[in-house]
């Protein structure tokens, strides 16, 4: 094993930026989803909570060729985003963003709503007597309580973004440059003759770059556990 | 401050309707286990809402249900001591401490953190998280973070019963400083009469949801329950070390009905100290009693007599300048014709007695004196 190669490069920067936008365009939907079905009794709750889990359980083809329905050029989403904020999804590097972000939306909303449910109610009842309204409540008391489960659910959507193949490839295909992300650049390279090599590699990159967010992950939540439950 | 309260409020097959005010001072809310006491405290601190009533402290009302009045929790600036501590885990003591503050506007604080720390002795474990506290030591911190928002009425909702004994004797010398110290009115919710006899300055009894009697707290424990004879029943009042007996080794106190002996206090002359003398160990006579190892002995008039269907009933006995409660049998009540306006010997068996109620020094907290 050498250096990286340019279009090894190319590949793990794509992925990493896509990871992060991923995660990005996620979270502030996630969080008060999460909040919404830890906490609230409302109708269609079950349908919700079906729809967050959908990503999950669907063929990730299906999932990509509904993105593209939607956020296609000629799609009602698509159209409208390009019209009025210029942005283009279909086959471009910001589509397999969106295509990361929905497919690792179930395991964020579920890691974040676990521990929005394990917090103690009675301590943000201690709060409101102390004079905290309820968005300072939230700000103050829930959010950083839930911190363990918010960056759980972070790291492992990051971690199912960098990695997602099918969506991404029915939804953006596969350019190199632009939507060419480290799953879709170890396909690309089985299907060329003599490209396992350069597969091997990948997928050596792609074991570290996954280790290293387990790690990561698991460090983080340690500290806060220490920090909120004693050593 | 004054803390007016009445409220009613309809809970599945239970009912609390109740009536208080409270100025200053501890008022003990004190009643047997399902009584409705946190209920209530709930009531007033705005988490439960009355069907009902009104709630205001001095001019500003808080809750009218004529009005359609509520203010929400969070804007009452009532300071609450939960059972449970409730510490902000992820926040250090210190910042627990200064949460309040936060929302209280500058020219309603009264409370300083310097004080505030000091008073509690809790300056040590300022930079520690919670999850590292013992529980008297979470209560303490609790009761300081309550009393920094500035709050215009503090409710303690039975904060010592998740303590052991130790641990309670670390805090009631804070709880019983506070009464002096805090400027606004505490309503201390308790099933403990040792709780109350130690901190309370009024008693509210309550029982199915009502106020049964709330007064002085030497006036209320001393009067005879209309209703059935409770064995912690007793009279109570403050008292001054007059002199100590060294042949002896007994000690006098001073209290308005007369002069009590006990055992020899560790307590320099002029000392007050808080007394109590359970209904149980008072005994009747009609004469004076002659050839009786008994101390302390007064004399005095029946002025209430109230009993019930059971064996014993209570008699309300008038000393000169106070009430004794006795526990007497409906039998002897026959048998010696006891009757209101009827004189009588009260002979005091045992006598419980607390000085840190009032003095802060260190004794046994109940000590009964014996036979004699």
């Amino acid at each position: 094993m050498t250096a990286l190669t340019p279009v090894e490069v190319e590949a793990l920067r794509l992925s990493l930026k896509v990871g992060l936008w991923s995660v990005a365009l996620s979270l502030p939907v996630a969080v008060p989803i999460a909040v919404l079905l830890a906490r609230r009794e409302f109708p269609g709750k079950q349908l919700l909570n079906g729809v967050v889990y959908l990503p999950l359980i669907l063929p990730p083809v299906a999932t990509g060729y509904l993105l593209l329905l939607l956020f296609g050029r000629r799609g009602p989403a698509g159209a409208w985003l390009e019209e009025h904020l210029g942005l283009v999804l279909a086959f471009r590097w910001t589509g397999a963003a969106v295509a990361a972000a929905v497919m690792g939306f179930p395991l964020m909303v579920r890691a974040i709503r676990l521990s929005v449910e394990a917090i103690d109610r009675r301590v943000e009842v201690a709060a409101a007597t102390l004079g905290a309204s309820r968005p300072w409540i939230f700000a103050s008391v829930t959010l950083p309580l839930a911190l363990p489960g918010i960056i759980a659910g972070t790291i492992l959507s990051f971690a199912r973004g960098v990695g997602e193949f099918g969506a991404t490839i029915t939804f953006v295909s596969n350019i190199p440059g632009e939507t060419r992300t480290l799953p879709i650049a170890i396909h690309a390279f089985l299907q060329t003759p003599g490209g396992e090599a350069a597969a091997l590699r990948l997928t050596a990159l792609a074991i570290v770059l996954s280790l290293a967010a387990i790690v990561a992950s698991e460090m983080l939540a340690r500290r806060l556990q220490r920090r909120l439950h004693g050593a | 401050m004054k803390l007016d309260v009445d409220v009613a409020r309809k809970l599945g097959a239970f009912r609390i309707d109740a009536q208080l005010s409270c100025e200053g001072g501890l008022l003990a809310l004190f009643g047997p286990s399902g009584a409705g006491k946190t209920s209530l405290v709930n009531l007033i601190a705005g988490l439960l809402r009355p069907d009902r009533g009104r709630v205001a402290i001095d001019a500003d009302v808080l809750f009218d249900s004529k009005f359609g009045i509520d203010v929400p929790v969070h804007r009452r600036r009532i300071g609450y001591v939960f059972q449970e501590p409730r510490l902000l885990p992820h926040l250090s003591v210190r910042h627990n401490l200064l949460y309040g503050r936060w929302f209280c506007p500058a020219s309603a604080r009264y409370t300083r953190f310097a004080e505030i720390v000091e008073l509690l002795g809790i300056a040590p474990l300022l930079k520690r998280r919670p999850a590292l506290l013992s529980g008297g030591e979470k209560q303490r911190v609790a009761i300081g973070r309550a009393l920094l928002a500035s709050p215009r009425v503090l409710l303690m909702d039975e904060p010592l019963t998740s303590l052991d004994a130790a641990r309670k004797e670390e805090i009631y010398p804070y709880v019983e400083r506070l009464r002096y110290e805090a400027k606004v009115p505490i309503v201390y919710v308790s099933h403990s009469i040792e709780d109350v006899m130690r901190l309370a300055t009024t008693v509210a009894f309550i029982e199915n949801g009502r106020i049964t009697a709330c007064g002085p707290v030497d006036d209320v424990l001393s009067r005879p329950d209309p209703s059935h004879p409770r064995p912690a029943a007793g009279a109570v009042f403050d008292a001054v070390v007059v002199g100590h007996d060294e042949e002896f080794a007994l000690s006098a106190l001073a209290f308005p009905g007369g002069e009590l002996r006990v055992p020899r206090l560790d307590l320099p002359k002029g000392s007050a100290i808080r007394v109590r003398i359970p209904a149980r160990d008072v005994v009747l006579a009609i004469a004076p009693p002659v050839g009786l190892s008994t101390l302390n002995v007064f004399r005095g008039e029946i002025t209430e007599l109230t009993a019930g269907e059971g064996a014993i009933a209570e008699a309300r006995i008038r000393l000169e300048g106070a009430y004794l409660l006795a526990h007497v049998t409906r039998k002897s009540i026959a048998a010696l014709d006891l009757a209101p306006g009827r004189e009588v010997f009260a002979l005091v068996k045992s006598i419980a007695f607390d000085s840190r109620s009032v003095g802060g020094r260190r004794t046994e907290f109940i000590r009964p004196a014996p036979a004699g």
